[in-house]
């Protein structure tokens, strides 16, 4: 069954999962910006990793016949240095036309604190500037749906096009703030701090199959690469038909990333 | 769309199964000496709204009983995780 895996971070994974991933028939990759474990020591770690994002990953994944494209931002965590966050934003022009950048992200918020905001609200004024379309990380956890109601009135007072973003991580107590708000939603299957495949369905169930992904966010953590087909078998179980899942696991992430340019399988 | 049957039939050993887990990790706590924190206030509370969610989904009810509900972005990150549930001491200093 033909999908996209709209939202892996492929630079903390072996070859093992790209093959794995490929013979599940995933049909591009989208990796967005993110926290590598630890606090980068330097802009030019940011220089390296946007090199790595754009450079090595797509020839990585093209070895398995997998178009593979990346979002640009700093992460959330390392946002709280506004300073150093400032610095690796500078970076980003250099990097923005290369042939598989989607656009802006994954940039939002983490402990939801007043640098962090700033940080993505600068971030939001890139894109702006650049007309790309922003991916965004939701904080985890006991922080998530403060940071979810932050991020959308940082958005609304910025006046983006709502069609062109994508509110990720969501779960049952923002899927619907995000989606009456118009944007798009994400859903994270990513064991214990975020959905379940069975609980993903659900979230199908009760918001509709409109404006909404489904990605693993597989990286350095336990996280499965697979787990959208894996949540796409569960909806088989469930006895939705072919067409009706490919349509959320292949059609709608389509959908959004005809809003990036340079998105093309 | 499956029916109510179809729902035990695929779900019920699993939640079975989580439930009994709950209630096991319930039990080790207690078991076990030293001093609670705030995790815990938080799971009971979220405990109370698995089984009165009002007008929420059961899932929605305990994901907000495990969210903090300040509307203020904080000064300054102290800690770059999170633990599961809202401390409100330190929700309340900030």
């Amino acid at each position: 069954m033909k999908y996209i895996e709209p939202h892996g971070h492929m630079v903390s994974r072996t070859t093992d999962d790209y093959q794995k991933m490929a013979m599940a028939g995933c049909e591009a990759i989208c990796e967005p910006a993110f926290w590598a474990g630890y606090d980068r020591a330097s802009v030019q770690g940011f220089y390296d990793y946007f090199r790595q994002l754009t450079e090595y990953e797509p020839a990585r994944a093209a070895k398995f016949g997998i178009p593979h494209f990346c979002w640009l931002c700093i992460n959330p965590k390392e946002s709280e240095d506004a300073g150093f966050a400032r610095e690796v934003l500078s970076l980003i022009p250099e990097f923005i036309d290369r042939p598989t950048v989607l656009g802006i992200g994954e940039i939002g918020l983490n402990k939801n604190t007043k640098n962090e905001l700033a940080i993505f609200e600068e971030h939001v004024e890139i894109a702006k500037k650049y007309d790309q379309p922003i991916l965004i990380h939701t904080p985890h956890l006991e922080d998530k749906i403060k940071g979810t109601k932050l991020i959308i009135d940082a958005l609304k007072n910025a006046n983006v096009d709502s069609s062109r973003v994508v509110i990720d991580h969501v779960e049952e107590h923002t899927a619907g703030l995000v989606l009456d708000n118009g944007f798009w939603a994400g859903m994270t299957l990513y064991p214990e701090s975020k959905c379940t495949p069975a609980r993903a369905v659900d979230i199908l169930e009760n918001f509709g199959m409109e404006n909404i992904w489904m990605n693993s966010a597989c990286d350095w953590g336990v996280s499965d690469p697979l787990a959208v087909v894996k949540t796409a078998l569960e909806m088989g179980k469930r006895k939705y038909d072919k067409a009706t899942i490919e349509r959320v696991i292949y059609d709608n992430p389509k959908k959004f990333l005809v809003n990036c340019p340079n998105f093309k399988i | 769309m499956p029916s109510k049957k179809d729902i035990l039939d695929l779900y019920f050993m699993p939640a079975r199964r989580d439930l009994i887990e709950i209630a096991a990790y319930l039990d080790r706590l207690d078991r076990h000496d030293g001093e609670e924190d705030f995790r815990v206030a938080g799971f009971h509370k979220a405990l109370v709204a698995l089984q009165n969610p009002g007008d929420k989904s059961r899932a929605e009810a305990v994901l907000l009983a495990l969210s903090d509900h300040s509307e203020s972005p904080i000064p300054a990150a102290t800690i770059q995780g999170a633990f599961g549930a809202p401390d409100e001491s330190l929700i309340n200093s900030q």
